[in-house]
């Protein structure tokens, strides 16, 4: 990969990164809360521990840049300029969700911010981020798309068909792996014979670097590089980010589990990428623990919000609404 | 391309593909096309042949041997606007890429809440007649209208394909085009220009009392050579082509049953869970009190395709097959 360039991050960039990062993590931590009362149905996958990836990476992009996503949307949706109230109102099956309740948590998305959607079957996104990819390429757009998957996408058939095709047609996109060592409920040594999924680009002929995930600031310079280096037509890249998710791969609970220990899931929260960017940001004097609290605030208040009018919303109605956006109907 | 003294064009059904393609490609810079060896070489029936060569690799664009990949590539490329075609080389290839056609293809607009749009065409070639044997002959279209958001095509002569693949490809939603491959060199009268025949109006290939032949692909020729046979014998058929397979023209099957009172369907892919069993499903919820027979169907044996010629041609329903079924729904088999 080029050299990493040593510019120095704006103090706009800087709060982008933190304000992403604490929107998805009170999102979610709501979204759990909700989930656990059964005003949410449905399986849940929350982003909890993730957050510096999906904001690292989508603040490297440009807003008609795509993103794909996988079945733990909801941080790559938020990250990439999601809106509260359409996605809580999803989430509870909502007519003014952004799939009008039909999606739910695990197909969320919204295509006019350039996300291909959040997919339940694993790997799937990423072969139809390469399309998106393609089509960026064909108009010559100078557009880019990053394709967020897990580990253990990186053990499927379409992954690898991706990754080689994006490689051999040479198109504008980011491999964006979120290792959080878990592939469910497996852990990554148990599946796979490698420890750095980075290792896999070099067989496609593409860079790819390792940053730690749980460090934004290290993921948004790496995600710079590899936009970059898609915009300027030098093909594919792949970044594999070190992180951790704090809850289980579905529902509100992480503890107490047989698959990983709970010594390992508080090494990592010591960790935390949210605390660890509030103490740098303190300490460089860029944000101040106060203003961080009031940033916080200002967004539960938003989430407060979004719950409510989640709750106020209509139910999707069956005998109008089961069978359209079936088809798109011929104008 | 030869005119005849009637003013009728008769071109082969591969070439009537080819053509339909390049002038589809002329007039829509949206449209590309992506599938293996259909750049350079022009595909393994040459059905792309020259294609590469007039429209260039960003095109008609050579892609591995990856069918989630390439139908991924599709997906992608149409939700963000281009009208992709997409090529499985056969439509056994169906199988490897499935997670994309329906999990995802299908899936995307009514999981998105309405706001996708894909203009995707999938070409692919399905049935059996070459040898091709167990993994490179089937039908798949039972597999395949069984997913809602999908649409699926299968013509049965050199005009319908014209007109049913413009359709596809200006389409809007996610359509699988299925060429028959024991038909390409086939011939038959095709316009030049573009034209469409509209997705799920079925053709009334020729008009009869006795009984209905509901017939698919290939078989519709099959029914026709078994029409002039059972007319000798007096027995009028008629035969309803579907041309698209979903959505189902059934309004068209369910005259004419209400008419002949008799139904034969007739697919090339084993009865077992066929689209006959579907039409014939639909045929008794709506049309059971005008039945004088129970419906019919004529179809493979459920056994994968074989390779000898001898197991294959026995395989495949044929006239003589399908005369046959006519006759038992008239009770005239001695």
């Amino acid at each position: 990969m080029a050299t990493k360039e040593q510019t120095k991050i704006s103090k706009e960039v800087l709060f982008d990164l933190h304000r992403r990062m604490v929107r998805i993590r009170l999102l979610e931590e709501a979204a759990g809360q909700l989930a656990s009362e059964a005003r949410i149905p449905g399986f849940i996958h929350l982003y909890v521990g993730e957050e510096a990836v999906a904001a690292g990476g989508c603040v490297a992009l440009k807003d008609e840049d795509q993103i794909s996503s996988t079945h733990r949307g909801h941080g790559h949706l938020v990250a990439k300029g999601g809106e509260f109230k359409p996605m809580m109102a999803e989430f509870m099956g909502k007519a003014t969700g952004y799939c009008k309740g039909k999606g739910g948590s695990m197909h969320i998305s919204d295509l006019d911010l350039g996300m291909l959607g959040a997919n339940g079957i694993v790997g799937a996104g990423v072969p139809i981020a390469v399309g998106a990819a393609f089509a960026n390429k064909y108009r010559n757009n100078g557009l880019v798309t990053m394709s967020f998957f897990g580990d253990g996408s990186t053990n499927i058939g379409a992954f690898h068909e991706a990754a080689n095709m994006a490689c051999a047609l040479h198109l504008p996109i980011v491999f964006m792996c979120e290792n959080n060592e878990y592939a469910e409920y497996t852990a990554r040594e148990r599946v796979m014979a490698i420890t750095d999924v980075a290792d896999r680009a070099a067989a496609y002929g593409m860079p790819g670097v390792i940053v730690d995930g749980m460090d934004v600031v290290a993921v948004y310079e790496a995600a710079r590089v590899a936009v970059a280096r898609a915009r300027n037509g030098e093909g594919p890249s792949m970044i594999e980010c070190k992180t951790y998710r704090y809850y289980d791969h579905a529902g509100v609970s992480g503890l107490g589990r047989t698959y990983r220990s709970d010594e390992e899931v508080q090494e990592w929260m010591e960790r935390d990428p949210i605390k660890l960017f509030e103490a740098q940001l303190a300490k460089a004097k860029v944000m101040s623990e106060e203003e961080a609290k009031e940033i916080h605030a200002g967004i539960q208040a938003e989430i407060d919000e979004a719950i409510e009018f989640a709750e106020n919303s209509p139910l999707p109605d069956p005998e109008v609404d089961m069978l359209t956006d079936v088809y798109t109907e011929v104008s | 391309m030869a005119v005849t003294e009637t003013e009728q064009r008769i071109i082969r059904y591969n070439d009537a593909f080819n053509e339909t393609l390049a002038e589809l490609l002329r007039e829509d810079p949206d449209i590309f096309i992506a599938g293996e060896d259909v750049g350079r070489y022009g595909g393994v029936f040459q059905s792309f042949a020259n294609l590469n060569a007039e429209f260039g690799d960003e095109r008609v664009v050579d892609t591995p041997i990856a069918e989630q990949a390439i139908i991924g590539l599709g997906i992608g490329a149409a939700a963000v606007g281009l009208r992709p075609i997409v090529d499985l080389m056969f439509m056994d290839f169906v199988m490897v890429s499935m997670d994309q056609i329906a999990n995802q293809a299908a899936k995307m607009k009514y999981m998105f809440g309405g706001k996708a749009k894909l203009p995707l065409t999938i070409t692919t070639t399905g049935g059996a007649g070459l040898g091709a044997a167990a993994q490179h002959s089937q039908s798949l279209e039972a597999w395949l209208i069984h997913v809602p958001g999908l649409k699926v095509v299968y013509p049965s002569n050199p005009y319908d394909l014209k007109g049913l693949l413009v359709s596809c490809v200006r389409d809007d939603n996610p359509t699988i085009f299925t060429l028959h491959k024991a038909m390409l060199g086939s011939k038959g009268h095709v316009p030049e220009g573009l034209y469409e025949i509209p997705l799920g109006e079925a053709n009334v290939v020729r008009e009869g009392t006795d009984a209905t032949i509901v017939a698919i692909g290939k078989m519709v020729s099959e029914a026709e050579k078994a029409a002039s046979t059972l007319a000798e014998e007096g027995i009028e058929v008629e035969i309803i082509d579907p041309r698209t397979l979903l959505p189902f023209d059934m309004d068209t099957v369910i005259q004419s049953a209400k008419k002949t009172n008799r139904i034969v369907i007739v697919h090339e892919a084993v009865k077992n869970g066929g689209i006959g069993a579907e039409i014939s499903a639909q045929i008794q919820e709506q049309a059971f009190d005008y039945l004088d027979a129970p419906v019919t169907r004529v179809a493979a044996p459920f056994a994968p395709v074989p390779f000898s010629p001898a197991l294959e041609q026995s395989y495949v329903p044929n006239a003589e097959s399908i005369a046959k079924g006519v006759r038992d729904v008239l009770h005239r088999n001695i």
